[in-house]
């Protein structure tokens, strides 16, 4: 390589590296603040206002679901299986929505400490598979 | 291939074929995961847009890789075909991005209950094709082009930074999106009559973008070659 090319070759690696430095020093900075939502626990150690509109996130509690029969009110557990936080909403609940699957909810605390929800949001997760293969993992458990 | 004439002469022949392999992998991937594939046990067929979104995905973040390499053969070398490729693939590119977050979307609705959330792996992505816009944008507004594909470079090699932060997003960050169903470390968490579907498509998605790049490649070297004499002997031939 002749000397004008490595010269080139150096400048090359230094904006990529400084790229990537710069990138990663926003990513860190980001950290937390970049997360969708909260935690039962972290919100438990946070001491957050009532007011405050936040997501908060984890699984929902099996049997926990508790369906109004004459509205759109809903109960549930989340839980990051340390901590649990129960959550009130009125609405339609997205498909995907069941016990043992990811949610995120947003809303605001109560003053009794439950979570009071204007949005609930189903996270999906990364497995697929035929409904066969699931009951058959089901009826093996 | 190198020099500009003999790639025009050279792909005039391949283009056909590489349409027509293109158009049949596609066809088998896309009927093999919309028809054929099992539907998943809690999503039913809506998943099945994964047959289109993930290709998409993996194809948009390649694609600015490839516009990395480029660059970078094209500040060291200044070879022409380098920065010549580099504007060919970035539409391509950017089209790609586009429709994975279109694809993403349309699912995010009936299975996450909303269109878009700020999470991390939506806004990186987006930023993506925010990048993608920018190197068009600074190729178009810089009337030399070999200072263009100069700049373009030097652009593509700096944004390439976000590909490791699109794909670790999902870890590093509690997202809506769930993290990765495929990973070097693990078997895949999709049973295989679902995933090799999605690895045809794959497969067509990449033959698609050698295909287009080709096009747009023939398409930039007349452009850039117009005032050559062997552009207008192949113009004469064409339209006679």
């Amino acid at each position: 390589m002749n000397p004008i090319r490595k010269q080139r070759l150096y400048a090359l690696i230094a904006i990529l590296i400084g790229s990537l430095l710069a990138t990663w020093l926003v990513v860190s900075a980001l950290s937390e603040n970049m997360n969708l939502f909260y935690s039962p626990t972290e919100i438990k150690e946070a001491n957050l206002d009532q007011g405050t509109l936040i997501r908060a996130g984890g699984m929902v509690k099996a049997g926990s679901i508790i369906k109004s029969k004459d509205s759109l009110d809903v109960s549930f557990t989340v839980t990051d299986y340390q901590n649990d936080l129960l959550i009130k909403y009125e609405g339609i609940l997205p498909d995907l929505f069941a016990e043992n699957a990811g949610v995120v909810v947003r809303g605001n605390l109560t003053p009794e400490g439950d979570f009071l929800a204007i949005e609930v949001l189903a996270k999906h997760d990364e497995n697929y598979m035929p409904p066969e293969v699931a009951k058959l993992l089901d009826s093996k458990e | 291939m190198g020099s500009p004439p003999l790639f025009y002469n050279w792909s005039s022949k391949i283009i056909p074929w590489l349409g027509l392999l293109t158009l049949l992998v596609l066809l088998i991937g896309l009927y093999w995961g919309l028809f054929l594939a099992p539907m998943d046990y809690k999503q039913g067929d809506v998943y099945r847009i994964i047959y289109i979104h993930v290709p998409s995905a993996i194809l948009g973040e390649s694609i600015f890789i490839f516009m990395a390499i480029c660059g970078f053969i094209n500040v060291i070398w200044r070879a022409k075909i380098s920065g010549m490729l580099l504007k060919a693939a970035a539409p391509i590119g950017m089209s790609f991005t586009l429709l994975v977050l279109v694809t993403g979307s349309v699912w995010g609705k009936p299975t996450w209950g909303t269109w878009w959330v700020w999470d991390a792996r939506l806004t990186s992505t987006l930023i993506l094709f925010f990048i993608y816009a920018a190197l068009i944008g600074l190729h178009s507004t810089i009337e030399d082009k070999t200072k263009a594909d100069r700049a373009v470079s030097i652009l593509s090699i700096v944004g390439v930074a976000i590909i490791p932060v699109i794909k670790k997003s999902v870890d590093w960050w509690q997202t809506l999106h769930q993290p990765s169903t495929f990973t070097i470390t693990s078997s895949p968490s999709m049973s295989p009559d679902m995933y090799i579907p999605l690895l045809v498509c794959l497969i067509g998605f990449y033959l698609f973008f050698a295909y287009m790049l080709t096009l747009n490649l023939r398409n930039v070297v007349i452009e850039r070659e117009s005032s050559k004499n062997w552009v207008k002997h192949v113009m004469d031939q064409e339209s006679k």
